[in-house]
């Protein structure tokens, strides 16, 4: 374990904190990561048509085995065609 | 009365006065505290300091040491080494045990090399405010650093209390001292916020002063960090150095001054560019509106070649002397060559300056950006051969930058850009009342000098450089 001083003003938690999350998806594209479990696309099918509905914008993506993450350029190609992602665990 | 020995075994000098240690624990009570062993010196009544917090709480720098302390704890004398007649005279007992009458003692652990810092993060922490964040045993340290947003983009230097504390060695000030307010967020900024800043930038401690100086100068009102930062232009503050620190830690004023390579010239000017993003919260993307920003962004610092100069310096000219040091501020974009290999009269030579000097921002533009003309030895010595002090190079150089207002209103020249055709009939000047400064520096070959242009806004519209003597005491 090591101790950093913070060099910063200390108006943020002191832990790592995630990506902002977005507000509101109106006119966002949205992607739909499969894992590659069974079923994963049952659950993305529907949730595509949720979405849809919504009047979003989707993207269909698919990592090559649940057993790994994702390789790094579909990691990129996410970040670059989508504002946000969802990422389904299914079995 | 308390007499105190600190030993340790390794020491040779200690080991031979083992006898006269026993001997005043004997008479006097002696307390003895060892550093490497505390079953050192054999059979007698012995402290361990092994983790040295008396030593390093004492500040003891060689052993033996010696210390008499009245009955209240006060400390009225200490000695160093063995010296016989010093030793006999604090404790009033005759040592005559056929030791030698001096013998040097050895450097105290605490003095071993990283020691020091270790200590004081150990044992002197509350002399620090910052929060301490604890970064998991698998975070790589490096991407740690990163991942909270501390970097500009490039790796730092992890803000460990062993480095802030060697840092702070830097200076005599108080960390806790607040030097100013940060924009945009509007935080009080204190040394010791500095100095964590100054460990990521990569500074040594003894640049410290000069990043502390900075800051302060940054933070000044007339400089104008808020609108500075916050600009679409593409300007940010650059740091000069005159005076005898410069060339004491190892500034580069000659050749590449205002390139890369330079230990203290690279990080100091970074350490403030930190200290802006990391404690005022001023970002690329959040208040930071800059179209291109420019390369110094990342750090603009260099110091003024004084050495065998015709020309009073930058500080001098501040009204500051020679042997002051100073740091000064400007608001600067990039940088615009200006080479010239033929001139060897002033007047042409500043001509090639003036034309150079008139497109800054836009040929069209007038008092608006200040400049700061760097000039190089080998330009330098045309006005030495002539006998032209600064001044007059500034004088004549304004003087040729009086421009007809004919060739700046709008549409002069087939460009629209330009002033309402009001200013027709005006001559007006590029650069306003004392915003076009010169300094030497630069390497010993080429005719080439350097043109830096500033912010859009200058003077009392926006920023006005400032010039401010760095204290070291």
């Amino acid at each position: 374990m090591t101790t950093f001083m913070d060099p910063t003003s200390e108006r943020d938690p002191g832990s790592r904190q995630p990506l902002p999350r977005p507000t509101d998806l109106s006119g966002k594209t949205v992607g739909l990561l499969d894992i590659s479990k069974p079923r994963g696309d049952v659950f993305i099918d529907r949730l595509e048509d949720l979405l849809v509905q919504k009047g979003l914008k989707t993207r269909r993506y698919k990592k090559p085995t649940f057993t790994r993450v994702a390789p790094v350029e579909l990691k990129q190609q996410i970040a670059e065609e989508c504002d946000a992602v969802i990422e389904s665990l299914a079995d | 009365m308390t007499l105190i020995a600190v030993v340790k075994e390794e020491c040779e000098t200690c080991r031979l006065i083992v006898p006269v240690l026993a001997h005043l624990q004997s008479a006097l009570g002696l307390e003895i505290h060892a550093q490497d062993n505390p079953d050192f010196p054999k059979s007698l009544q012995v402290t361990d300091d092994t983790e040295l917090k008396y030593s390093w709480q004492q500040r003891i720098e060689t052993v033996p040491t010696l210390i008499r302390l009245d009955d209240a704890g006060n400390e009225l004398e200490r000695t160093f080494g063995w010296d016989r007649a010093a030793w006999e005279s604090m404790t009033s007992e005759k040592l005559d045990f056929e030791l030698p009458a001096f013998r040097p003692g050895c450097g105290s652990m605490t003095q071993d090399p990283g020691m020091p810092e270790k200590l004081a993060a150990r044992y002197d922490m509350e002399k620090l405010q910052a929060r301490q964040l604890t970064i998991a045993s698998e975070e790589d340290e490096m991407e740690a650093c990163f991942d909270r947003g501390w970097s500009d983009g490039l790796p730092v230097v992890p803000p460990t209390p062993e480095r802030v504390m060697r840092m702070l060695t830097g200076t005599h000030r108080d960390p806790a001292e607040v030097i100013g307010v940060v924009p945009p967020d509007l935080i009080p900024c204190t040394i010791e916020k500095v100095a964590i800043n100054a460990v990521l930038a990569g500074c040594k401690p003894e640049y410290l002063p000069v990043v502390i100086t900075a800051v302060e100068a940054a933070l000044q009102d007339e400089f104008c960090m808020h609108g500075l930062l916050a600009t679409t232009y593409y300007s940010g503050p650059m740091v000069i150095v005159n005076g005898p620190l410069g060339r004491a830690i190892g500034m580069n004023s000659r050749g590449n001054a205002l390139g890369q390579g330079n230990r203290a010239n690279a990080t100091i000017g970074r350490a403030l560019q930190l200290v802006i993003r990391n404690v005022g919260g001023g970002k690329p993307g959040g208040v930071d509106r800059s179209v291109f920003g420019n390369p110094g962004k990342y750090t603009f610092c260099f110091a003024e070649d004084e050495t065998n100069s015709c020309w009073e310096s930058l500080a001098v000219e501040k009204g500051f002397t020679g042997e002051d040091s100073t740091v000064t501020l400007f608001a600067a974009d990039g940088l615009q060559g200006i080479v010239d290999q033929k001139s060897r009269e002033p007047d042409s030579l500043c001509r090639s300056f003036a034309a150079g000097l008139r497109v800054a921002g836009h040929p069209k533009m007038v008092l608006a950006s200040d400049a700061i003309l760097v000039v190089s030895p080998e330009h330098e010595r045309v006005f030495r051969l002539a006998g032209w002090s600064k001044q007059q190079v500034k004088d004549q150089i304004m003087e040729l930058l009086m421009i007809p207002g004919e060739e700046l209103v709008r549409g002069a020249g087939g460009i629209a850009e330009g002033l309402p055709e009001q200013f027709r009939d005006k001559t007006l000047p590029k650069f306003r009342e004392g915003g076009f400064n010169i300094v030497r520096a630069g390497g010993s070959a080429g005719m080439f000098s350097a043109i830096i242009a500033g912010w859009g806004a200058s003077g009392s519209t926006g920023s006005t450089p400032v010039t401010r003597r760095i204290a070291l005491t």
